[in-house]
């Protein structure tokens, strides 16, 4: 009985030991952002000045802007054409299928700095240079195979005579698709979809080769940023960034319980 | 709703023959079983005519029209598939409502429509519910709704009634012979149970390896099967192997069996009779009463079978098992191991020509023969 109960208890410890690890840095960079101070010096002195001069800062607010627009236009982008290829190699079989399938695959374990230089010179070479262009266009071939392997993943439930039942009912196939494949792989396309937005939104590495001074991306700025002087600022950055984020992720998390639904 | 014919169509994947030379004439209205073991080549043959695969070779009308290049969705056929296949992100009401709402019918219209199919097959108050919601029967009913709705010309059956329990396939067989006619659509139907095409189909086709083996009502083929492979897939049969005489065969032991229906075979050819286990007499005996000419052999019980309103004796005679089955008349009871005296009609006895097992040709243009002999029916 009481080595059950030591084991109960240490298993709670371990518990509270694993979620302080993962979250005090982020609770302690929250709480930071709302102190007075800008040496993190206590007493806590609650404010919210640094949230409106963050307000005030130009550049920072003009990179969050590019941030959203090139994570929102990537999601499209990436979701569209993912989905469109996970539903063609479901579909067809083709010459080269199985090479092109596991050629999807290393682009995600290859790191983004190696990825990252390749996408410079090849961006230098094709002479689209640096910028929001080659940003978003890193972004989109980062984010593709997310969608294509999640999207994929959810077509492999699908049961491939509904596709029949309906063209016996006389719907061609952009019927076929829209009311009735689509819908079933409406989870796995949303949840590829939010894969996208938080692989470019969080992304620094690719964005930090393609950016320029004036055409930059969030995380970017921020570790520009940081360089020049750390000021309570990036805390409440941070800070919005780690809401939106979390946020993302229990959507996706929800959206991935959906997937398991019948 | 229209006829449909298929006519020398041959299809193959790869090295296998799927479908070699098959021609059968669906008559307008009729209901029609394709039946045959897994691999026989019959839900092959339902997706040509349902357009999801085309032939390599032959024709297939529909109501005269020629569609063996038409792809499925404008054949305007209805079909039922085995696992019911109803779109789970969709109602009931919905997916019954899917075929006539890609064509673009007024909603007024599709709403009434998808109403009367469902009151057709008596779920007139289910429409709101969702597929994951009905029972396997309800799915069922709801998939024929869904197939009739848009007035194909055509229903087509893969093995409806393959994943619902006995007591509802038999409900669901009533069910859905009550529907065909009502709605008076041509019906063609796969399925592997022999019971299910003898009960519900006007006509049987039975396939085995790609090719149609038989063709014909449900009496026709019981009573007189041309092969020794349609005589025991659809229903028992005991087979006898020898020469023929004329009006019958010669067993290697010399005992004569006379047949008196069948085909007709040269003297001295190959010939096998088939007698059905129901039509022989069995009473008790050791040898042959002196008057006895044909079709009168003894044997020993091995086993019987009680199952209530009938029992099934299991004749062992000479190295050949025979199968008896005797209704339950109140007559004295044999035992097992009892000597026994068996007895039956020519009437009963089908004489047929061809062995299974022999050379493709000279099935096939037996086939042919009798497909070009078939009236309309």
């Amino acid at each position: 009985m009481a080595t059950t109960r030591i084991l109960e208890w240490l298993g709670r410890l371990y518990i509270v030991l694993l979620l302080g690890f993962l979250y005090l840095p982020i609770i302690i960079m929250t709480a930071m952002s709302f102190n007075a101070s800008p040496f993190y010096q206590l007493p806590f002195e609650w404010t919210t000045d640094w949230y409106a001069s963050l307000w005030q800062n130009d550049q920072l607010i003009a990179a969050t802007w590019n941030s959203i627009e090139i994570a929102i236009i990537t999601t499209l982008i990436s979701t569209v054409l993912g989905s469109m290829a996970s539903l063609a190699l479901y579909r067809y079989d083709f010459r080269g299928k199985k090479v092109l399938q596991a050629l999807l695959f290393p682009p995600i374990a290859i790191p983004w700095l190696i990825t990252g230089t390749a996408m410079l010179i090849f961006f230098f070479g094709v002479g689209i240079g640096r910028g929001l262009v080659a940003i978003l266009l890193g972004h989109v071939a980062l984010a593709l195979p997310y969608v294509i392997v999640v999207v994929s993943a959810r077509l492999q439930t699908f049961a491939p005579e509904l596709e029949e039942a309906a063209r016996s009912l006389g719907a061609n196939q952009w019927q076929v698709t829209m009311r009735v494949t689509l819908p079933w792989i409406m989870p796995g396309v949303i949840a590829g979809g939010l894969f996208a937005f938080a692989v470019s939104f969080d992304q620094f590495v690719v964005s930090y080769f393609l950016s320029t001074p004036g055409q930059t991306t969030l995380p970017v700025e921020i570790y520009a940023a940081i360089r020049k002087g750390f000021t309570p600022e990036i805390n409440a950055v941070s800070t919005i960034i780690i809401v939106v984020s979390m946020a993302l992720m229990l959507l996706t998390a929800r959206f991935f319980k959906f997937g398991g639904e019948k | 709703m229209a006829g449909v014919q298929v006519a020398n169509v041959s299809r193959s994947f790869g090295a296998h023959r799927a479908l070699d030379d098959v021609s059968i004439d669906f008559a307008d209205g009729g209901f029609y079983a394709l039946l045959g073991p897994s691999g026989s080549g019959k839900t092959t043959l339902l997706r040509q005519i349902a357009g999801f695969d085309f032939p390599d070779a032959g024709s297939i009308a529909i109501g005269g029209e020629s569609v063996e290049r038409v792809p499925v969705e404008k054949r305007r056929i209805g079909m039922v598939f085995q696992n019911y296949a109803l779109f789970p992100n969709m109602s009931v009401a919905d997916n019954v409502a899917f075929g006539l709402s890609v064509r673009g019918e007024p909603k007024a219209t599709i709403a009434m429509e998808v109403q009367r199919a469902l009151d057709l097959v008596q779920l007139g108050k289910l429409g709101g519910r969702r597929p994951h919601q009905l029972s396997g029967g309800q799915r069922q009913r709801v998939a024929l709704a869904r197939a009739i709705v848009t007035k194909p010309r055509v229903l087509l059956l893969d093995e409806p009634l393959g994943a619902l329990d006995k007591a509802l396939r038999v409900d669901m067989q009533i069910e859905l012979k009550r529907i065909q006619r009502e709605i008076g659509i041509t019906t063609i139907f796969v399925t592997h149970d022999q019971e299910e095409a003898l009960t519900m189909s006007d006509r049987i086709g039975i396939l085995r390896d790609g090719r149609l083996v038989q063709e014909g009502s449900p009496e026709e083929i019981y009573d007189r099967p041309q092969s020794e492979f349609a005589a025991t897939f659809l229903g028992d049969a005991n087979i006898f192997r020898g020469d023929a005489t004329g009006s019958g065969i010669k067993l290697p032991d010399g005992t004569t069996i006379a047949a008196s229906t069948g085909a007709s075979v040269p003297a001295g050819a190959k010939a096998s009779c088939a007698v059905r286990p129901e039509r022989i007499r069995i009473s008790p005996g050791a040898a042959k009463p002196d008057q006895a000419t044909a079709n009168t052999l003894t044997g020993q019980i091995s086993k019987r079978i009680f199952a209530g309103n009938n029992s099934t004796y299991f004749v062992d005679r000479d190295g050949q098992t025979l199968k008896v089955i005797v209704q339950n008349t109140g007559a004295e009871r044999l035992a097992e191991g009892q000597p026994v005296v068996l007895n039956w009609s020519p009437d009963s006895t089908v004489l047929i020509a061809a062995e299974l097992g022999e050379p493709r040709g000279q099935i096939s243009g037996m086939l042919s023969r009798k497909i070009t002999c078939s009236r309309g029916w």
